[in-house]
């Protein structure tokens, strides 16, 4: 046992002296969770739209007032003619214009129905179909407090959608779990898969393989400090999803925590599985970044749902962890759910686990062969 | 006499290269055993495999009475080893290496700090300092301390004095004569062939084989012809006469010197004329005693 925590002191001593990998550790979870947070945003917050009002009656102005009061897109102009479209559009701070057309108020009392055009600025997709949904929702919104006023007025069955668990379509609801996925399997397959490869490329490796050290001991003792600031690492970024995007766990924190442990575990045999495999640092670090962080990213259900792959994929993602992880957190997180609903994939993760340091003990080489 | 190292027949191959052929050799108790051979002679391979490393392709070898396939969990405890290249952890400070080795080999630096004090006492001023910033002289000691400070039966050195100073390697082989009187074995190869004269017993080894194991003295002795040791400002130029001298058996140059042997075993009396011939008119000939690397020449050419 001594022998376990002297090296496990070894190993802490050589995180808190490289600032670099200190750096990697809890400086780049930080920039992550803000940069995916902030940057890449998927909501539209004052997006510039312009109004092409043909018509300067009384519903054309309320329906208006409301798409720019609705705290998602800011007014820039006023349009005049049809011409002036392309033109603003061009000028690339207007999104997308908003265009009512002639006699829009007194078609709607006496027909019941009138046409509004949007025209969105389609070089940007994502952002033109957010305008167009959010648009759309406001009319519709629009449209029943018109029909409760005009009881005269056909009855309408109108879809009312209603968002469950993220009620606004924030996109830190779902960054933030697939971020904490990607950071820690990073991390720690590539901490533990670099710190044992240091140990073979410096020789280091020869002078403890000849002493009493066993296997299992110099693996638990890579592993053991990485395990600790990894989970160092979930309560700072689930603290800082908090304090800076507001983002609450909805279900046990305790669970939540149980489950990221597990995840570590996982990500940490994974490490030592690569370590096994590659003989130089520089092997790891390249079967960890590109061998790991692709798969997440597109596989995981992080970014592109599933669902909407060929199925293939679908097989293929099967053996990506993270998927996993993805689910249960989400869960955890947003859903509130418990145990009972993710047990499977708690299963999945810890048979994971169970066969990676399986091959991990077995592959690892008591002999310089 | 127990014997600490008994091997008989080992051969390993890397691919296509052969890096052992047939290696037969015993250490005894308490003996500093030294292989002596020019780089890639296999000197390396068969340091990894007394100590476990690798296992051989064929052939049997028994350490301290452990059979190196089966009991090599038991002897890794009792084996000291200090690899060729220096392998601390370089940002790891002196004293936290060594307290690092101590508490993997389940000991404490107090227990056996009377073994590495001799050696120790050189760096213990520098203890804070990281021992990547240490000299090569000094590294060498701590890694030496390192190896020893569970008290091995045996003690494995790879190289250790290559890359290290005169003085330094001059200290570290009279702490090796000290360490003998421990009851400590030890086992050491070098490039340098004036080091094998500190060694009880030394293995002239060369393209994977052992070209004679013996003591030193004997090694010496069993040069098979007078040597003579010819000296001139011009050496190139007494290389190239002596080369094409009819009666020259071989030479070779040896520091300032050019050390010959003649075929009939005698100096020939023409030589000094021939040499004047050729230009070279101040060369001093003398007989010389033949040296390690003499015979290792010897025992290459047959």
């Amino acid at each position: 046992m001594n022998r376990f925590i002297g090296f496990v002191r070894k190993e802490f001593l050589h995180i808190f002296r490289d600032y670099r990998t200190l750096f990697i550790l809890f400086g780049i979870p930080v920039a992550e969770i803000l940069i995916f947070g902030y940057a890449v945003s998927m909501d539209i917050k004052n997006a510039g739209v312009a109004f092409l009002d043909m018509s300067h009656d009384e519903i054309t102005h309320k329906l208006s007032d409301k798409i720019v009061s609705s705290g998602f897109f800011r007014k820039t102009e006023d349009l005049l003619n049809y011409n002036d479209i392309d033109r603003i559009l061009k000028k690339g701070k207007t999104k997308a214009v908003i265009v009512f057309e002639k006699d829009f108020g007194k078609r709607m009392i006496r027909e019941g129905k009138a046409s509004l055009i949007i025209i969105a600025d389609g070089s940007e997709p994502n952002t033109a179909t957010l305008i167009t949904n959010y648009t759309t929702a406001i009319v519709n919104d629009f449209n029943m407090g018109i029909a409760g006023t005009q009881v005269a007025s056909a009855m309408k069955i109108v879809p009312e959608v209603k968002m469950f668990y993220n009620p606004n379509l924030q996109s830190h609801y779902m960054f933030v779990p697939g971020v904490i996925t990607l950071i820690l399997i990073l991390i720690c397959a590539l901490m533990t898969s670099v710190t044992i490869t240091r140990e073979k490329e410096f020789g280091t490796m020869e002078v403890l393989l000849v002493s009493p050290l066993k296997p299992v001991q110099i693996i638990l003792g890579k592993v053991a400090p990485y395990f600790l600031l990894s989970f160092i690492n979930v309560l700072l970024i689930l603290a800082l999803s908090w304090f800076v995007f507001h983002l609450p766990v909805k279900g046990s924190i305790i669970l939540l925590l149980a489950e990221s442990m597990l995840y570590i575990l996982m990500s940490l045999s994974l490490g030592i599985l690569i370590s096994t495999v590659s003989s130089t640092m520089q092997q790891a670090i390249f079967i960890s970044l590109i061998g790991l962080m692709l798969p997440t990213i597109l596989l995981s259900g992080f970014i592109f749902p599933i669902e909407n792959m060929p199925e293939i994929y679908d097989y293929v993602s099967l053996i990506v962890p993270p998927r996993y992880f993805i689910i249960i957190i989400k869960n955890i997180m947003i859903k509130g759910t418990g145990l009972l609903y993710i047990w499977k994939e708690t299963l999945v993760l810890v048979a994971m686990t169970a066969v990676f340091i399986g091959i991990s003990v077995r592959k690892f080489k008591v002999r310089l062969e | 006499m127990q014997k600490v190292i008994e091997t008989s027949g080992i051969c390993k191959k890397f691919g296509t290269t052969t890096a052992l052929d047939n290696i037969s050799f015993s250490v005894n108790e308490s003996e500093v055993f030294g292989f002596i051979g020019p780089d890639g002679a296999g000197k390396t391979t068969l340091m990894r495999v007394i100590t476990t490393l690798l296992l051989p392709d064929s052939g049997e070898i028994e350490v301290l009475g452990k059979n190196c396939r089966t009991g090599y969990k038991e002897l890794r405890k009792e084996i000291g080893y200090m690899p060729g290249r220096f392998s601390l952890y370089q940002d790891l400070s002196v004293e936290e290496n060594l307290e690092f080795y101590a508490t993997v080999f389940g000991t404490t630096v107090k227990e056996n700090y009377h073994l590495i004090s001799d050696i120790y006492s050189h760096i213990e001023p520098f203890r804070k300092r990281l021992a990547g910033q240490l000299s090569g002289g000094m590294k060498q000691k701590l890694a030496l301390s390192c190896a020893l400070i569970h008290k091995p039966k045996l003690l494995v050195l790879d190289e250790p004095t290559t890359g290290v100073d005169a003085v330094s390697r001059s200290e570290f082989w009279d702490m090796l004569g000290k360490l003998r009187k421990n009851n400590i074995t030890i086992l050491v190869s070098t490039p340098y062939m004036d080091e094998a004269m500190r060694c009880d017993r030394v293995a002239l080894i060369q393209n994977g084989k052992i070209l004679a194991i013996n003591t030193p003295q004997s090694i010496k002795n069993d040069f098979s012809s007078k040597l003579f040791s010819i000296k001139s400002r011009e050496k190139y130029k007494l290389i190239l006469a002596l080369r094409s001298f009819s009666e020259t058996n071989t030479s070779y140059p040896f520091g300032e010197n050019v050390h010959v042997t003649f075929k009939d075993n005698i100096l020939p009396p023409s030589l000094k004329g021939y040499l004047t011939d050729y230009g070279v008119d101040d060369a001093v000939i003398s007989e010389s005693e033949a040296g390690i690397e003499d015979r290792f020449l010897e025992l290459m050419q047959t």
